[in-house]
C-alpha cells in the first residue's frame, strides 16, 4: 500500500547509550512518506527515545538517522521539519489556545491577518473554531490534545510525531480520537509516527508497525501481518492473545513442512505462509489465535479437524466468552474466543466438549 | 476527663511565640515612655516622631537600597543556580547545590566575621555595598529553594515543545520559561528583601557606620526614652514584613496553580 512512496525517514544501524545502558540496539528502518507508521512496544523498549531521535532531543552514539535524504546528526529541534504532540500535551498555560496554536508562527514573514486566519483553520480542522479566546489551563483534556495538534499542524511539518498522544483520555474518548487521528491523518497527508504501547491503538490506526523489545525492532510489519504471522512468540503475546503447543518438525519438502504437534497430531503447513522464527534450539511451537478455534456445539460439524478438550475456565464479557480448554494430550490450558450467539449456552467447568480447528490458522515458529 | 495535651501544647507555644510580637502594637499606642502595664492611655506620637525621625528616615533609605539591591542580586544568582540544578544533570550538582544552601544554616555571626576579615585583609572599604555583599549571601539559600521548587513544576516538554515550534535557548526561556517562573521570582525578591531589611548581625559587622534600620533600632534601645519610638518602628515593620511575605506566598501560590503543579509546602 505504501511501497511506491518515497522514503521519509531512514534509520541506519542507530544505537544510543546512556552511560552503560544500551537503550537502542542498532535500529535499521525506513518510514515512507504519507505512512501513519506505529512504534509499539512495552515501556523501556526504546519507542520514544528513537521518536526522540527523530525530533531531535536526543542523540544518537553511532548510526545514522535521515530525513527527507538528510542526515540531521547535530541539528537542533527548533531547525528540523518535524514538530511534535507531547504525551503531556506541552500545552502553554500562560497563552491562550489561539496565542498557543500560533506560537510557531512567531518568525513567519506573513501578516498577522493572515496568521490570524491560519490560526483559525488549525482549530477548525481540530474541531475547536472558536475556542482561540479561551485561557489554555482551562480545557479539557480533549481539547488540549487537539490544541496540541493543531499547533503541530499549523507549521505543516513533514513528519508528525506523536508521543503516547491518547494515554491520558479515558476508553470512550481516545476511540473517537483514534478515528479523527486516521481521518485527519489522511485530510493532511504529512508523514505520522506514533508512539504506543496499546497494541490495539497501533493496529487500528497504523499502515505499519514496528514492534519493539529492548532497544531493538523485533518485527516491522503491516498490522495484519504482524497478527498473523508474527516473527516471535515474544511479538505473537504482545500483539493479542497466541495459544502455543510445542512441536516437532519431521520433515522439510516442496514448500510444505510436516510436523508432529502435541494435541494435535499430525500436520502439514504451507512453509511460505505459516512457518516463521528463525531455527532455535529450543524446539519449535505451534500457535493459534483464540478465535480461529472453535467450540463446537450439539450438532456442529468441524468445518477441517476436530479434538476433544476439557473445559478448564469460563471468562464472560458479555458479548464474547473466552474458554480456557484442555486439549486431550496436552498439558496446559489454551484459550479459545466464542462469541455468544443467541440460543447458545455458556459451558459449565469440567464440561467434556470438541474443539474444531484448521491446519491453515496455525502458525509454526521454528 | 481526658486532658487535652496536645490542644494545650499549641496553644501554649503559639502563645509563646506571639506574645511578643502583640506586645509591641500595644505599647506603641501606650502614651508612657515606660514599657510597662498598666495601660497609660492612647497616643500615636511614637508613630510621628517615627516619622519626622531624620536619622531614622536615612537609616530606612539605606535599608531599603540594601534590600532592593540584595534582592535582585540574590534572586539573579538563585535564578541561575535554580535552572542549573533542576535543567542539568552532573555529577558535582550534589555537592555545589549543598554549597550553595549552606549559608542557610551557618551561625551568621561566624559569616559575618569571616567575610569582615576577607573583606578588609583584600582592601576592600566598609560601606552599604559590602552589607549587601553579605546579604546576598545570607538569602541567595531562600531564593534557591524557592526557585528551584519554582523550576521543577515547570513540565519539561513544555521547553521542549517550544524549540520544536521552531524557537532557540534564548527565546524559549524569554517566552516560555520566565512567564511561568516569574511568580517564584517575585516570591524569591518579596522573601529576600524581607529578609534583608531587618538582618543585623551582617549589617553590623559588615557596615561602616552608614545607619540601617536594623542597627538603627539596636543603638537607640540603649536610650530608654526612644524605646516607645522602636516600639512604633518595629510595629511598622512588622507590618510591611507581614504584607510582604503573604504576597510572595500570593505569587508563589498563582505560579503552582499556572503551571498545574501539586502544591508541596511553602513559606506561609
Amino acid at each position: 500500500m505504501t511501497s511506491g512512496k518515497p522514503t521519509m525517514i531512514e534509520f541506519q544501524d542507530v544505537h544510543k547509550y546512556y552511560g552503560d545502558y544500551h537503550a537502542l540496539r542498532g535500529i535499521s528502518a525506513t518510514i515512507k512518506a504519507g505512512e501513519f507508521f506505529s512504534l509499539l512496544g512495552p515501556s523501556g523498549c526504546g519507542k520514544t527515545t528513537l521518536l526522540r531521535t527523530i525530533a531531535g532531543f536526543e542523540g544518537i552514539s553511532s548510526g545514522v538517522v535521515l530525513i527527507d535524504g538528510k542526515d540531521v546528526a547535530g541539528v537542533p529541534p527548533n531547525k528540523r521539519p518535524t514538530n511534535m504532540v507531547f504525551q503531556s500535551y506541552a500545552i502553554f498555560p500562560h497563552l491562550s489556545v489561539a496565542q498557543n496554536v500560533g506560537f510557531g508562527l512567531r518568525k513567519d514573514p506573513r501578516s498577522v491577518a493572515d496568521k490570524a486566519r491560519a490560526v483559525d483553520e488549525a482549530l477548525a480542522m481540530v474541531g475547536l473554531s472558536g475556542y482561540g479566546a479561551r485561557a489554555a489551563h482551562a480545557l479539557s483534556g480533549g481539547q488540549r490534545q487537539r490544541v496540541a495538534l493543531a499547533r503541530a499542524l499549523i507549521l505543516k511539518p513533514k513528519v508528525l510525531l506523536l508521543d503516547e498522544p491518547l494515554s491520558a483520555l479515558d476508553k470512550k474518548l481516545r476511540e473517537n480520537m483514534q478515528v479523527e487521528l486516521i481521518k485527519l491523518q489522511r485530510q493532511v497527508g504529512i508523514t505520522f509516527i506514533l508512539v504506543t504501547h496499546d497494541q490495539e491503538e497501533a493496529l487500528v490506526m497504523s499502515d505499519r508497525i514496528a514492534v519493539m523489545f529492548e532497544g531493538q525492532i523485533a518485527q516491522l510489519d503491516s498490522p495484519e501481518r504482524l497478527y498473523r504471522l508474527p516473527k516471535t512468540r515474544a511479538v505473537a503475546n504482545f500483539i493479542g492473545t497466541m495459544n502455543f503447543l510445542s512441536a516437532q518438525i519431521l520433515s522439510e519438502a516442496g514448500g510444505q513442512v510436516e510436523v508432529e504437534a502435541q494435541g494435535l497430531g499430525r500436520l502439514q503447513l504451507d512453509a511460505e505462509k505459516q512457518v516463521t522464527g528463525t531455527p532455535s534450539t529450543n524446539g519449535a511451537t505451534i500457535g493459534f489465535r483464540p478465535e480461529t478455534a472453535t467450540l463446537l456445539f450439539d450438532g456442529q460439524q468441524a468445518s477441517d479437524r476436530e479434538t476433544m478438550a476439557t473445559v478448564e475456565e469460563v471468562v464472560y464479557y458479555g458479548d464474547m466468552t473466552y474458554y480456557d480448554v484442555l486439549l486431550d494430550g496436552t498439558t496446559a490450558p489454551v484459550r479459545l474466543s466464542m462469541r455468544n450467539v443467541f440460543g447458545r449456552p455458556v459451558l459449565d467447568i469440567g464440561t467434556r466438549t470438541r474443539v474444531g480447528w484448521s491446519p491453515g490458522a496455525l502458525v509454526l515458529f521454528r | 476527663m481526658k486532658i487535652p495535651v496536645l490542644r494545650i501544647y499549641t496553644v501554649g507555644y503559639l502563645l509563646f511565640l506571639y506574645c511578643p510580637i502583640v506586645i509591641l502594637p500595644i505599647f506603641a499606642f501606650n502614651n508612657s515612655t515606660a514599657v510597662a502595664f498598666p495601660l497609660q492611655g492612647f497616643t500615636t506620637e511614637w508613630f510621628s516622631n517615627v516619622f519626622h525621625d531624620a536619622v531614622l528616615g536615612h537609616a530606612l533609605k539605606n535599608s531599603l537600597l540594601v534590600a532592593a539591591s540584595t534582592a535582585v542580586l540574590a534572586t539573579v544568582l538563585g535564578t541561575l543556580a535554580a535552572r542549573a540544578n533542576t535543567r542539568y544533570q552532573f555529577k558535582a550538582a550534589g555537592p555545589l547545590m549543598a554549597l550553595i544552601m549552606l549559608p542557610m544554616v551557618l551561625p551568621e555571626i561566624i559569616m559575618a566575621m569571616a567575610l569582615l576579615v576577607v573583606l578588609l585583609s583584600v582592601g576592600i572599604p566598609l560601606s552599604l555595598f559590602t552589607i549587601v555583599l553579605g546579604h546576598v549571601l545570607v538569602c541567595t539559600p531562600f531564593a534557591v529553594a524557592i526557585l528551584t521548587s519554582a523550576f521543577q513544576s515547570l513540565d519539561k516538554s513544555l521547553e521542549e515543545a517550544a524549540y520544536d515550534l521552531g524557537e532557540g535557548p534564548v527565546s524559549t526561556f524569554r517566552l516560555i520559561i520566565l512567564p511561568l517562573v516569574m511568580p517564584g521570582i517575585i516570591s524569591a525578591m518579596l522573601i529576600c528583601f524581607t529578609i534583608s531589611l531587618d538582618e543585623f548581625i551582617v549589617a553590623n559587622f559588615l557596615g561602616s557606620g552608614e545607619p540601617l534600620l536594623s542597627t538603627f533600632i539596636y543603638g537607640q534601645l540603649r536610650f530608654p526614652k526612644n524605646v516607645p519610638n522602636i516600639m512604633a518602628l518595629g510595629t511598622l515593620l512588622v507590618g510591611v514584613s507581614i504584607t510582604l511575605l503573604a504576597l510572595a506566598e500570593f505569587f508563589r501560590r498563582r505560579g503552582l496553580a499556572r503551571t498545574g503543579a501539586k502544591d508541596s509546602g511553602g513559606f506561609l
